[in-house]
């Protein structure tokens, strides 16, 4: 995909610049003349919103840290501080908290977008893989900010997260309080929280770094899913892509910044507000929305499985559900890459996310009465849809007919 | 003859094995210290043993005590309270355990545990649940009159912490 540069130095700088460090070429290669496919639709734009998301956490991230204290009897006053004392410091906390929100809502769009377009088929495996890593990275590190205002909901996330790790056989108490510096969560806790919150950032967007240049390899997917054949299938990714780009980031602003400027704390739990009592817990303990269904799964499995207990076994399902994604481009293993042309895979792709959602739901509820056996049940659908649903329906689909090239589906749509 | 220099041992793949060991175990010790300063500091493991008098602490009331950080529950059982949890069978236990495995003899009326539940570390509410004893309100476990797991994703009993008495009014924690 990746043409010969168009590229000549200008100026007499230009080309010294060139011969040396060639910067510009690559930008105008990458960001400027990419040839990409002409019919992305919006859904594609949430890779660009997601970069931005990424700048805002960075940016407000850093910021915040210059007025935070990471220290159990400072930290809840400090993050008030900040909001009312601090210049403008109500606002840029309100982005920061928001922002995490926010980009949990771009990432899900995304990787749901990836899997109803088979983006994470062949010849772009690594792409998907590299995006997993990105999503399992934003889950550690947005939990670890998450517990840096020393709230209810905070100090006990952190209690009961780490615990998982005590479910590992023989290792787990040493590993448990090495994880936690001391015998249950408490100030060593707190620091390093904030030490690995600032720094997790720069790691994600090293390997965000990697999965563009994973997708500028074989180049963008598209909704027929059918390969890029010549250049009348695409178009310089500047100023088409760029400005559709900056649209959908500007809409996507909209809703942001109501929150952030008219109801900061809406998607936050109330209890929160209340500082860390390592002697009471919530009555009801939540995590933020965007980790519910997955919490889902691991409050689901309150049973014995031979001789692995509940607790194990909640923690093999809890992980086993996010490490399973890492697979996904092997489990379905259709040659079609569109869900546009899979009939049936449509009908169980609705069904999957519809799940999830019901997941989503569960999360929140009491663990008791008729929510436990709802979560197991949506627990087992969701494995249930990628080990068994996607796997026979890759061999016994008939798909529908492809178009021969992109540029005859866009031309079809447009005389149709 | 490169071939057959390829095949043989020599001096050399000697010294680069060598090197090569030396240079990972070396690695290996430079890493642990990196690793170790997450364990528990000093400071930490100095509040590692506590007295506890039981003074006052009337029958069928708790108290929640801090213990290394953790939450220690010590509850003055009621006489119901004690007979409930000896009249329990095994059989019907997750975590097998007698109530006089849980308990000092000639105290059978005190029980010592650890206020995290087994699951995933919340304290469970007192007093509350099918079983008389408490309830976690996170995932659901519950507990009997002696804190062993009756219902519920806890997989093991309350943890019963390393205690002694002291005197009849006096316990030392750790």
């Amino acid at each position: 995909m990746s043409e010969h540069s168009t590229y000549t130095p200008g100026s007499g700088i230009e080309k010294w610049l060139d011969e040396r460090l060639p910067i510009i070429r690559f930008s105008k290669e990458h960001l400027m003349d990419f040839p990409t496919p002409k019919n992305l639709n919006y859904f594609w734009t949430f890779g660009a919103i997601l970069v931005m998301c990424l700048g805002i956490q960075i940016v407000t991230g850093i910021i915040l840290a210059m007025h935070y204290t990471p220290n159990i009897g400072l930290a809840f006053d400090s993050v008030e501080h900040i909001r009312r004392n601090v210049n403008g410091g109500r606002m840029i906390q309100a982005f920061h908290a928001v922002g995490a929100s926010m980009f949990f809502v771009a990432v899900y769009i995304h990787i749901f977008r990836g899997m109803y377009f088979g983006s994470y088929k062949a010849p772009r495996e690594i792409l998907w893989i590299l995006g997993v890593l990105i999503f399992v990275l934003m889950m550690a590190t947005a939990f670890m900010g998450y517990v840096l205002p020393w709230g209810q909901m905070s100090g006990w996330a952190a209690t009961v997260i780490t615990n998982i790790f005590e479910a590992i056989p023989v290792l787990g108490t040493p590993l448990l309080e090495l994880l936690r510096g001391g015998f249950s969560v408490g100030n060593p806790t707190l620091n390093r929280f904030f030490s690995l919150h600032y720094l997790l950032p720069f790691v994600i967007a090293a390997v965000v770094a990697l999965h563009i240049w994973a997708l500028h390899v074989p180049g963008n997917n598209n909704p027929t899913g059918v390969d890029v054949k010549d250049s009348r299938d695409t178009l310089p990714f500047h100023p088409y892509y760029t400005m559709k780009d900056a649209f959908g980031m500007v809409v996507f602003l909209i809703p942001f910044v109501w929150f952030a400027f008219f109801a900061p704390d809406i998607l936050g739990h109330p209890d929160n507000y209340i500082q860390f009592n390592s002697q009471i817990t919530p009555a009801h303990i939540v995590p933020e929305w965007y980790f519910l269904p997955f919490y889902a799964i691991l409050r689901a499995i309150d049973f014995n499985l031979l001789f692995i207990n509940s607790k194990l076994l909640g923690v093999i399902f809890f992980g086993g559900s996010i490490v399973i994604l890492f697979l996904l481009p092997w489990l379905d293993t259709s040659k079609v890459r569109s869900g546009n042309f899979r009939p049936m895979f449509k009908w169980f792709y609705w069904l999957f996310v519809v799940n999830f959602i019901g997941l989503t739901y569960l999360g929140a509820q009491p663990a008791d009465g008729i929510y436990v056996l709802l979560s197991k049940i949506c627990t087992a659908y969701y494995f249930i849809h990628f080990i068994v649903i996607l796997p026979v329906l890759s061999r016994i689909e008939k798909p529908r007919p492809l178009p021969t090239s992109i540029s005859e589906s866009v031309l079809a749509k447009s005389h149709a | 003859m490169a071939t057959e220099a390829q095949h043989s041992t020599t001096r050399r793949d000697f010294l680069f094995v060598a090197t090569g060991a030396v240079a990972g175990v070396g690695a290996a010790a430079t890493v642990w210290p990196l690793i170790n300063q997450m364990n528990p500091d000093a400071s930490t493991l100095a509040v590692a043993s506590i007295e506890f008098s039981l003074n006052g602490i009337e029958p069928g009331q708790s108290v929640t005590i801090l213990w290394r950080g953790l939450p220690v529950f010590v509850r003055n059982r009621t006489p119901e309270e004690v007979a409930e949890a000896q009249n329990v069978a095994l059989a019907d236990l997750k975590d097998p355990q007698t109530d006089a495995e849980r308990t000092k003899e000639g105290h059978e009326n005190w029980l010592v545990m650890i206020a995290n539940c087994t699951h995933l570390g919340c304290i469970p509410t007192g007093e509350s649940g099918e079983f008389d004893g408490w309830a976690c309100p996170c995932h659901g476990s519950q507990f009997d009159t002696a804190g062993r797991i009756r219902k519920g994703p806890a997989p093991t009993n309350l943890v019963v912490p390393p205690y002694e008495f002291v005197s009849d009014s006096l316990i030392q924690i750790g």
